[in-house]
């Protein structure tokens, strides 16, 4: 039997009052992703428009991933039939309120070449997952940039968080901005501004990140590369003006020729890690500090691209560095910091600032801070120790805009001068010294390896319980050295295993990569 | 208080014959309900009808106007029961709540309501919580109108299409004595559209007119001999009344061509994705118009036979657009065309998928492989053979580079703390067993925490744990239900049960002041006073009463270490018997929803305020995150420094911070790290304040200059 259905008209292309415009929003739950879908419908109406706006609310909203969608057409007396969400491959405009969203919006299949307008705000808000890794978890910016660059027909990204927040204002406002300077809906800047104005609440702010964020839409044509500086500024030698007393400036100045001195691509390095020294504990320190360091370059060659020096500069004054009740002490009384904490909190004037510091010392600490024979007296008896414990290990909230507080900080801060007699510099000194030693006792066989056991440092921060487990950590990655030594790939290895390290806080993946290693055959290579 | 205010959406409620309405779907719902002269309406909140919830709580003086009883329900079981009072008096009710978790807990009262029938209409709306953004198992509220006999519309997802489906719902139920369900999708509650409005009509009859003139009929009530005649009652008389009313009221509509040689059969509610998936196909318009013919069920059950029969007819094969399994609507159809023995293929979950949301692109495809497969001749070239396949946009590495983000505790959430404080305890006693509950705490599941085993219902979390009772038991259970639950059914399956059993677990009670999840509504146990409920009910006097020997309150949940010896206490005490511990702090949300207006304007009006705030040091902050792994607040993150000598990302605190302490009281109990500090801004201080300020600031800064004099000081250090 044949068909009766009457050839059908052309409904594809149809004119452009026959177009139904689609537009997503992606946000994170708490931008205010609302309030941007009721603006956008409200502008829309407002030019003669039919939209349809809906979202999915409930628990996504908090802080989950959450999304808002619109449709509008020109009013034709009749009624259009809207869909209710999104359709992978035909959606027209896609806003997202933050850079890993626009990622997620691609992988969704809301963004494609051919038609879509993606307009997302570069800043970050890292989820709980990055946020969790021992070392750095967050994901990778330029990857989103690249992929959204060649997935999308058009793509404008700048961080509209910042805008809006240098206005005064929430991102809706600065998406808005940005929506209106990208031309991708038929409208004109004034109903935009007519809409926000209607909605009756921080008009004036609203308004102004809505300006600056169109304003940026319009005058800046490729603005990819701005959001992924992943705020890795290079250091430039002598950055930082340096002042003190004319004896202490002196050695300083001998201090920085030594470093001059150093081949030229240890320098930048050493230098900052020379500042970080003296700034922790004197001239001298800072001498002892390029002694260690003089020990590297010794062993290095510009072949290596002075590899193994760099990562003795960086290391070394990190691992003199360590954090001892002093250097906290000392680094929450200083000028710079109530300066600091000022400007974070955006103190204004007329109003008085208060501050509690959380301190929870241990025995540990107790004894650390003592002359080293007082400490490792009271360590070696343990029910001393146990006895002395309960008086001191407990939580202690201290006020430092007290002159009481203050001033008890500030007189451990002191205890500087003679940090290098008490226990823990003892301590840490013979863990560093074994360390170094270690790793330079590799440059002769394989070089990169002693890179890499310099590298390792890196596994040793936090305080108290984080710091012992990153201890532990940084041993047990150190104790696949006689497993991997004499491997061509031993040097892999070992930046795996600390890689994995960082990867969770007990080291349960490490764990299982040295299980790995412990499984390795002969090397192939060697 | 809700979290969100309807006050000004809700005068709209108020507008008359002719005017236009424009508005959210929930709203439409509520004007829809006083304008067929509702006389009273209860529910339970939950999305995504919770708004249907604050919309009325909002508009109770819209609806004392017309003398309609409003009631902001114990449960969706209280709901439906309160809808009896429909069964003997022709007042017309409804009830709401979210499907199919209320569904669930309404299941007895609607079993009863639907086998003695019902004399004025009774309309359950029920949310349809299915797909993208749900937070509950995925099923089908269709089950429970077959299992009850209930009839069930699903209209197509707009304004005016929701408004008629409220009207004809009221006149089905009356004249089928059934009660009816009326199904919302969640994007469909959300949906903001426009439709003419009519009058609000006060009912004919109220519930206090019923109250002066009481009724009874023996035959309407659930119990031998009438429950047999009702069963019988439903086939003979109520069914047949309901087909009628659908076919002769045009319920269900037919678009498209009168004949062809194919047709689409779909759930009201898909009508516009069907239609969109048309128009991609170059089949239909934007305002609809196609030559294919649809025919569309505002009604999905019962079907009307004759209905389909006639759609089928001269028809080589039919798809039916039938979202979620199982297919009951297929099987039907199937069934029907079996038994008339006619020869229209019918065809469904061959082309779309047994389970799982019908997206945009799988009504595409599935609609597009169906017509492709039925009716090529139909398509235009380049859909049937397309040019090109994909977009060409590899997205295979950004999978792996994109994190997931799913919902978690909000910033200062007072339910965080809580769960870093069990963290902390079970990092001493080991791991224990632990069950969840339905709420906002069932993010503890989700990192950084993951705490939690099983979920089995609102209110259930103790009950769920109730087996792991043992006298050889070393360990303990831990279980948590939240405020909600607890008064929802937790008093009675959960604590009522654990007394009576002698369960020797330890429930914590999580009182948050609000049924928070939901959107903050009020309940018992709210402290904020409510000019129509009685609120301010403490859950430790309800959980003595229910017998409860081992009690604990812990009336400040940031309060980490008492949070902690108090769970260690109750794991490790040698008493026997539910040991509870309430743990109470206002939803950190709500709080700051009610307070920061308050204290902003208290600021400008020059009063003293203290506002806190956490930051760190970032050059004490060695980038362990050991502090993240106990909170996951939002405004605790991550940031670089400008400093090549560090390699990790440090902790920072952002603007949003609301200084609720979880931070220093974890870093304190944790033993973790002197990185955080408290900020508190003292605005507007008095002259005392400012006179210790200075003194305090001059002698501060001379034990700052003496150090700074004698040491090198680097600018940027």
């Amino acid at each position: 039997m044949l068909d009766a259905i009457p050839p059908l008209r052309a409904r594809r292309g149809a004119a452009d009052d026959e177009r139904v415009i689609k537009l997503a929003v992606l946000a994170v739950g708490g931008q205010g992703g609302g309030v941007l879908a009721d603006w956008i419908t409200d502008v829309a109406e407002r030019n003669g428009y039919v939209a349809q706006s809906t979202s999915v609310a409930g628990v996504a909203q908090r802080t989950g991933a959450t999304i808002y969608y619109i449709e509008m057409a020109r009013h034709t007396g009749r009624l259009p039939v809207f869909a209710l969400s999104p359709a992978q491959g035909d959606v027209d405009i896609l806003i997202a309120a933050e850079l890993m969203e626009a990622g997620r919006a691609i992988i969704r299949g809301f963004v494609t070449p051919e038609r879509t307008t993606l307009i997302a705000s570069s800043h970050r808000i890292a989820a709980v997952s990055e946020k969790i890794e021992p070392g750095d978890g967050r994901a990778s910016s330029s990857k989103v940039h690249a992929t959204a660059e060649a997935a999308s027909k058009r793509f404008i990204a700048f961080d509209m968080e910042r805008i809006a927040a240098e206005n005064g204002s929430m991102i809706s406002a600065s998406l808005l901005g940005a929506l209106a300077g990208s031309d991708a809906l038929p409208f004109t800047r004034e109903t935009y501004e007519q809409a926000i104005g209607a909605g009756g609440r921080g008009v004036k702010a609203s308004l102004a990140a809505f300006g600056a964020a169109y304003d940026r839409t319009r005058g800046t044509p490729a603005p990819a590369q701005s959001a992924i500086l992943h705020n890795v500024v290079e250091p430039t030698p002598n950055a930082g003006s340096v002042s003190g007393p004319e004896a202490l400036m002196q050695g300083w100045q001998q201090l920085s020729a030594r470093v001059v001195a150093l081949p030229e691509p240890v320098r930048d390095m050493a230098l900052l890690g020379l500042r970080k020294v003296v700034d922790y504990q004197d001239i001298a320190y800072g001498g002892e500090y390029l002694d260690r360091l003089d020990k590297a370059v010794a062993l290095d060659n510009v072949g290596h691209a002075y590899a193994l020096s760099i990562a003795a500069a960086k290391h070394l004054a990190n691992a003199l560095c360590y954090d001892d009740m002093i250097r906290v002490a000392d680094l929450k009384t200083r000028s710079t910091r109530d300066r600091r904490v000022r400007r974070e909190v955006g103190v204004k004037p007329g109003s008085i600032l208060q501050v509690t510091e959380y301190f929870h010392p241990r025995i540990e600490e107790f004894c650390g801070t003592l002359p080293a024979g007082l400490g490792k007296y009271i360590e070696n008896r343990p029910k001393l120790a146990a006895f002395l414990d309960r008086r001191i290990n407990h939580g202690r909230r201290i006020r430092t805009d007290s002159l009481a507080g203050f001033a008890a900080l500030w007189f451990i801060g002191g205890l500087r001068r003679w940090r290098r007699s008490l226990l823990r510099h003892k301590v840490e000194i013979a863990h560093l010294d074994r360390w170094y030693a270690l790793a330079l006792s590799y440059v002769p066989r394989d070089y990169a390896l002693a890179v890499e056991i310099l590298n390792c440092r890196r596994l040793i921060k936090g305080y108290s319980d984080t710091h012992v487990r990153a201890q532990s950590k940084f041993d047990r990655v150190l104790s696949a050295l006689d497993l991997v030594k004499g491997r061509a790939d031993a040097a892999d290895w070992l930046r795996r295993l600390r890689e994995m390290a960082l990867k969770d806080e007990k080291g349960d993946m490490l764990d299982g990569a040295l299980k790995t290693v412990a499984t390795l055959g002969p090397d192939p290579m060697g | 208080m809700a979290e969100r205010s309807f006050a000004k959406e809700v005068e709209k409620l108020r507008l008359g014959a002719g005017e236009e309405f424009s508005g959210e779907g929930i709203l439409a719902i509520t004007k829809a309900l006083l304008q067929c002269g509702v006389g009273y309406v209860g529910g339970y909140q939950g999305a995504p009808i919770s708004h249907l919830m604050d919309v009325l709580a909002d508009a109770q003086d819209i609806l004392g106007e017309l003398g309609v009883h409003f009631e902001a329900s114990a449960s969706e079981a209280t709901a439906t029961a309160m809808l009896a009072a429909s069964v003997h008096y022709p007042i017309r009710g409804a009830a709401t709540f979210k499907s199919t978790v209320g569904t669930n807990v309404a299941s007895d009262a609607l079993a009863n309501l639907a086998s003695g029938g019902v004399t004025g209409g009774a309309l359950i709306i029920v949310g349809e919580d299915y797909g993208e953004g749900s937070s509950i198992m995925q099923e089908r509220s269709h089950a429970f109108a077959m299992k009850s006999q209930v009839w069930l519309l699903d209209p197509r997802p707009n304004l005016p299409s929701i408004v008629k489906a409220v009207e004809d719902g009221f006149e089905l139920s009356e004249i089928s004595n059934t009660p009816v369900m009326l199904q919302v999708r969640i994007r469909c509650c959300h949906v903001h559209g426009h439709f003419i409005a009519k009058d609000n009509k006060r009912p004919p009859m109220t519930v206090a007119d019923a109250l002066d003139a009481p009724r009874r009929d023996t035959g309407r009530i659930v119990l031998p001999p009438a429950s047999f005649l009702h069963e019988k009652e439903k086939v003979q008389k109520r069914w047949p009344a309901a087909v009628d009313f659908i076919r002769n009221n045009k319920i269900n509509e037919f678009f498209g061509s009168d004949h062809g040689s194919v047709g689409v059969v779909m759930q009201g509610g898909m009508y516009n994705a069907v239609i969109r998936a048309l128009q991609r196909l170059g089949l239909a318009d934007i305002y609809g118009d196609t030559d294919v013919p649809l025919y569309v069920l505002n009604a999905v059950y019962p079907l009307i036979d004759d209905e389909f029969l006639s759609f089928c007819e001269g028809k080589q094969a039919v798809l039916v657009v039938e979202e979620g399994q199982p297919n009951y609507i297929e099987q039907a159809f199937a069934s029907m065309l079996h038994k008339a023995g006619r020869g229209a293929r019918l065809v469904g979950k061959e082309y779309l998928p047994m389970a799982g949301e019908y997206t945009g692109q799988i009504m595409l495809d599935g609609i597009g492989s169906f017509l492709r497969a039925e009716a090529p001749h139909l398509l235009p070239g380049e859909v049937r053979a397309p040019n090109k396949v994909g977009d060409g946009v590899d997205t295979a590495d950004l999978i792996n580079v994109v994190p997931g983000r799913p919902p978690g505790f909000c910033i200062g959430c007072p339910e965080r703390p809580i769960f870093a404080a069990t963290k902390l305890v079970e990092q001493e006693l080991g791991k224990h067993h632990i069950a969840s509950d339905i709420g906002c705490h069932l993010f503890s599941i989700m990192p950084p925490f993951e705490l939690g085993a099983t979920t089995m219902g609102y209110g259930l979390g103790p009950a769920s744990a109730s087996a792991f009772n043992s006298p050889e038991a070393k360990r303990r259970s831990i279980s948590f239900v939240g405020d909600g639950g607890f008064w929802h059914n937790g008093l009675t399956s959960s604590i009522g049960n654990a007394v009576f059993n002698k369960n020797d677990g330890v429930i914590v009670i999580v009182d948050n002041f609000y049924s928070a999840a939901t959107g903050g509504q009020d309940i018992l146990s709210s402290r904020a006073g409510n000019k129509t409920k009685s609120t301010k009910h403490p859950i430790t006097e309800a959980v003595k009463g229910m017998g409860v020997k081992w009690l604990r309150h812990v009336d400040r949940t940031y309060d980490v270490g008492k949070m902690q010896d108090t769970l260690r206490e109750a794991l490790t005490t040698e008493e026997k018997g539910p040991k509870v511990i309430v743990a109470s702090s206002e939803c950190m949300l709500n709080r700051q929803r009610r307070e920061k207006p308050l204290i902003d304007k208290a600021i400008k009006g020059g009063e003293r305020v203290v506002k806190p705030k956490f930051g760190v040091d970032e050059d004490i902050c060695t980038g362990d995150h050991a502090c993240m792994r106990l909170s996951g607040c939002p405004s605790l993150s991550v940031k670089s420094l400008d400093d090549p000598l560090r390699d990790d990302p440090v902790a920072s605190i952002d603007q949003n911070c609301v200084g609720c302490g979880n931070c220093g009281e974890v870093a304190d109990a944790a033993v973790l790290c002197p990185s955080f500090y408290r900020a508190d801004v003292v605005h507007n201080p008095g002259r005392w304040d400012r006179f210790v300020e200075t003194a305090r600031r001059a002698a501060i800064g001379l034990l700052q200059r003496r150090r700074e004099s004698r040491r090198l000081t680097f600018a940027d250090a």
